[in-house]
């Protein structure tokens, strides 16, 4: 079975390195995986997106109907990809940037996260798409936390060693909520 | 000599070979893999010209050749890139270039010199859409340069096709072997989509056996002098040479015509594709089979050699058969040669930049199902079992504007 | 594998040579040319034969043919060949020079080749510094195709395709690539030469020599340009056409060494070189 995320925002908000966490996590975890980034000028105009689709077998069509889950950071990815989320999906919103914005769907979960704020509690307000990635992972738990870990550690650690922490704070931060998140 | 079997890359393997593989695998994007593989498979050389979606292959080249000692040169232009490849590879060198459609657009030139006086190189086209300019998103609409056309004059090149990051890092040293093999210029081609998208790969690599070639020019010390040349004025001599050629593209396509089937066994429907197409068709294949239609994939892995007659034996057990293209449809035009009329032939293919979506695919299954099923009710025999030789209109080519002949009926 | 030493059997050659009035170099094939009567590329072959002789360097040579009338140069010069696309000969070089960094690289192309659809290619070898030695063959003209106008033509010249002769409003202005290529840094050496009489073909020689040279020396990029005539092309009898080239066509493209980086204390001014033949 495959199940897809789009992580869409701004260039700089880090959804391509996030998104890349989550394909080193799946696999860690055994799993197939494909990441594809929006590319060419569209990632040098400011808006950054990539999808990643996991599943048990090689994963087929890298482009899918709708996804099963998607994390939006701004304004223009939430009008883009909210109406792109399958009935039952997860929306996960960043409102620190959003505010009251939301798909205004009642057939999606939607989970507002203040990830500016969550991430800087994890000790670097920049790390928003870690913190969402957390969540995500909460409330899906399509990858291992320890796998997401590990690949946060390969990744961070291999160019900038000094922000492992922050990145597993963010991550930390973004599960925390998600838990919250699912139980309620 | 019976052309090659199935072969099976990356999509079929016990779950014992899986689970051992998986956990071993690294992430690489596409293009970086793709040079990566080349350097393994002992490219010597290098030479090339920034384009999107290619780029980020150059990159890894800037960086990489250097490091293990090879050469790497950013060309002034593509003409200047596949020229420098030309003589590089003239003294044996093993020699790639990449670039992107309107690139290779440019390479055109060199590639029929290559052809023509037998220098073997590989050449990456990492596809976007066209014509012109066009966009960078992925594409399949350079099949008939890539099959067809490219340069002038009577050659071929063998085209590869891979449909996943892992198949294309293979195929790499595919393309090496091929065209030291057999004195050619040999194309791999890629989409925006699997040069941009990041897969688990495993870090295994093939390097071809160096042969020694009687034609490198390494200077002329203690042997005669060597020239490599396309240029033969007197026409007698020109034709023998076309016939030499023609002799060798029957020899690769004898010997080098690959392709994948996927449940084609129990198949009435088959959707033939390739690349990226292939990989949507594999979706749409899951969730028709989920629906009950017994729908199998046909996967060309050389483009040329086209695997027709494979295809024309598949087809005679076939009900309909759907290409899916990147494209406006190209391969089709093959398809419906191999197929000769034995069952009808639909399309569906996107272009500019966009990819069919499996559902997209799958309605278009539906919809050959459809039409078939109309016409065997409609006539008394099995169009689908029974040969009609003088009836391809209504079977074959007659089935792409079906949507006329369903609105006249 | 050295490029400086020369065998014995080389400087036996050379002892024989001086007995002799006249020797053809063995790396020049015994067989008529193709070219038209009068044609000074038959002299450019020859010249460049024997300096790749006198400097043992036929046997590790490596050598570019171009389209154009010289076209069959690998029938004429016993080295190895590559025959490269139109314009396309100093990329093919430096494919060549980038992977046998042992090998005396050799262009040989003309101006429509060079000047026209091959600029890209020039300008880029040449400011990379690529360590080849180029030739280039200016007569004015696209001999092959029939004498249609070149980059180089010059203004007023009647040619098939400028049959009024050449008007700088329509058609532009003759190019002087060389001069141009020789504000680059990469480039090492840089003269033009002319086969129009004795005394220009021994200083011509003298220039064909210094861009092996720098080669051999791992300098960079060096070019001769040699102007040359085409009776045929120019309309002219091959002792008018001679004439033509000492006049009209030396004023607007000045013979000399244009530029010498190999050795900046001892460069030579263009009018020392002139005086200065076969040293």
């Amino acid at each position: 079975m495959e199940r897809s995320v789009v992580f869409a925002g701004f260039g700089g908000q880090g959804l391509l390195f996030t998104g890349q966490v989550l394909a080193r996590a799946a696999i860690k975890d055994g799993l197939e995986v494909f990441w594809i980034p929006s590319y060419g000028p569209e990632m040098r105009g400011g808006t950054a997106s990539c999808t990643v689709i996991v599943g048990d077998e090689p994963i087929g069509s890298p482009v899918v109907d709708e996804f099963d889950a998607a994390v939006v950071m701004n304004l223009p990815s939430l009008r883009k990809f909210g109406p792109l989320v399958a009935p039952g999906g997860l929306v996960i919103l960043n409102s620190s940037l959003l505010g009251d914005h939301g798909c205004g769907r009642s057939d999606v979960d939607e989970m507002r996260l203040p990830c500016t704020e969550l991430a800087a509690r994890g000790g670097d307000d920049k790390l928003v798409s870690v913190v969402a990635l957390g969540a995500l992972v909460a409330h899906l738990g399509w990858v291992t936390r320890e796998s997401i870990g590990a690949a946060l550690r390969e990744m961070a650690g291999r160019k900038r060693p000094e922000v492992v922490d922050a990145d597993l704070g963010a991550f930390a931060a973004g599960l925390e909520a998600g838990d919250v998140g699912r139980a309620a | 000599m019976a052309p090659r079997q199935e072969i099976e890359i990356g999509l079929r393997r016990t779950e014992a070979e899986l689970e051992a593989g998986r956990r071993a695998r690294v992430l690489m994007k596409g293009n970086e893999a793709i040079a990566e593989a080349a350097i393994q498979a002992g490219c010597d050389a290098y030479f090339g010209y920034p384009i999107t979606p290619q780029a980020e292959l150059l990159e890894w080249m800037a960086r990489r050749m250097p490091e293990v000692g090879r050469v790497f040169v950013q060309a002034e232009s593509e003409l200047g890139a596949i020229n420098m490849a030309l003589g590089a590879a003239a003294t044996g060198a093993r020699v790639m270039v990449s670039s992107s459609s309107p690139g290779i657009s440019l390479m055109a030139e060199a590639m029929s010199y290559m052809a023509g006086s037998g220098t073997p190189m590989v050449l990456v086209n990492v596809m976007r859409a066209g014509p012109g300019l066009g966009g960078i998103g992925p594409s399949q609409s350079d099949y008939f340069q890539a099959t067809k056309g490219h340069g002038h004059g009577d050659y071929r090149v063998p085209v590869l096709a891979p449909a996943s990051i892992g198949e294309a890092m293979k195929l790499m040293a595919t393309a090496f072997e091929l065209a030291e093999r057999y004195r050619t210029p040999v194309m791999l081609v890629a989409d925006g989509i699997l040069g941009q998208a990041m897969e688990p790969v495993e870090l295994r690599f093939r390097t071809p056996e160096r042969q020694a070639f009687d034609w490198a020019l390494t200077g002329a010390a203690g042997r005669p002098a060597r020239i490599v040349k396309s240029l033969d004025l007197d026409p007698e001599v020109l034709e023998r040479r076309n016939l030499a050629l023609q002799q060798k593209y029957r020899e690769i396509a004898r010997h080098e015509t690959r392709w994948e089937g996927w449940q084609l066994a129990d198949a009435e429907f088959a959707i033939v594709a390739y690349g990226t197409a292939a990989r949507v068709a594999r979706s749409a294949i899951a969730r028709a089979r989920e629906k009950g239609m017994k729908v199998g994939l046909f996967r060309p892995i050389t483009l040329w050699p086209f695997p027709e007659r494979e295809l024309a034996r598949m087809s005679r057990q076939l009900h309909g058969i759907l290409t899916v293209e990147l494209s406006s449809g190209q391969m089709i035009e093959d398809v419906r040669l191999a197929v000769e009329g034995r069952c009808p032939v639909a399309f569906h293919g996107r272009m500019g930049g966009l990819v069919p979506t499996p559902d997209e695919v799958l309605g278009a299954l539906k919809a050959l199902r459809g039409r078939v099923e109309r016409t065997r009710t409609t006539t008394s025999h099995d169009p689908a079992t029974e040969h009609h030789p003088g009836d391809a209109s209504a079977n074959g080519t007659g089935v792409r504007t079906g949507a006329r002949r369903r609105g006249r009926g | 594998m050295t490029l400086h030493a020369r065998s014995s059997s080389v400087e036996t050659q050379r002892a024989a040579a001086a007995r002799l009035v006249y020797r053809k170099p063995d790396v020049l094939i015994d067989r008529a040319t193709h070219y038209c009567p009068g044609c000074g590329h038959g002299v450019i072959h020859r010249l460049l034969a024997e300096v790749m002789t006198d400097l043992d360097l036929p046997a590790h040579t490596i050598a570019v043919a171009p389209v154009g009338c010289a076209v069959f140069i690998y029938d004429y010069l016993d080295v190895d060949f590559v025959e490269a696309p139109h314009g396309r000969a100093p990329a093919v070089a430096t494919g060549i020079r980038r992977v046998r960094p042992e090998a005396f690289v050799l262009t040989y192309q003309g101006d429509g080749d060079l000047a026209a659809i091959g600029t890209a290619e020039i300008v880029h070898a040449a400011a990379r510094g690529e360590r080849i030695t180029a030739i280039f063959v200016n007569n004015g003209i696209y001999g092959m195709t029939g004498g249609q106008m070149a980059p180089t033509t010059l203004l007023g010249q009647r040619t098939t395709s400028s049959p009024s002769g050449r008007d700088a409003e329509l058609m532009g202005y003759p190019i002087r690539i060389t001069e141009m290529l020789a504000q680059l840094p990469g480039v090492t050496y840089a003269a033009r030469g002319s086969v129009a009489d004795a005394g220009s073909i021994g200083r011509l020689k003298v220039m064909i020599r210094r861009a092996c040279q720098v080669q051999i020396e791992g300098g960079g990029f060096a070019i001769v340009e040699v102007l040359s005539n085409c009776p045929v092309g120019w309309g002219m009898t091959p002792q008018e056409s001679l004439e033509h080239l000492k006049g009209s066509v030396a004023e607007a493209y000045p013979l000399g060494v244009i530029v010498d980086r190999s050795a900046p204390s001892t460069a030579r001014p263009a009018a020392a070189a002139a005086t200065n033949p076969e040293a």
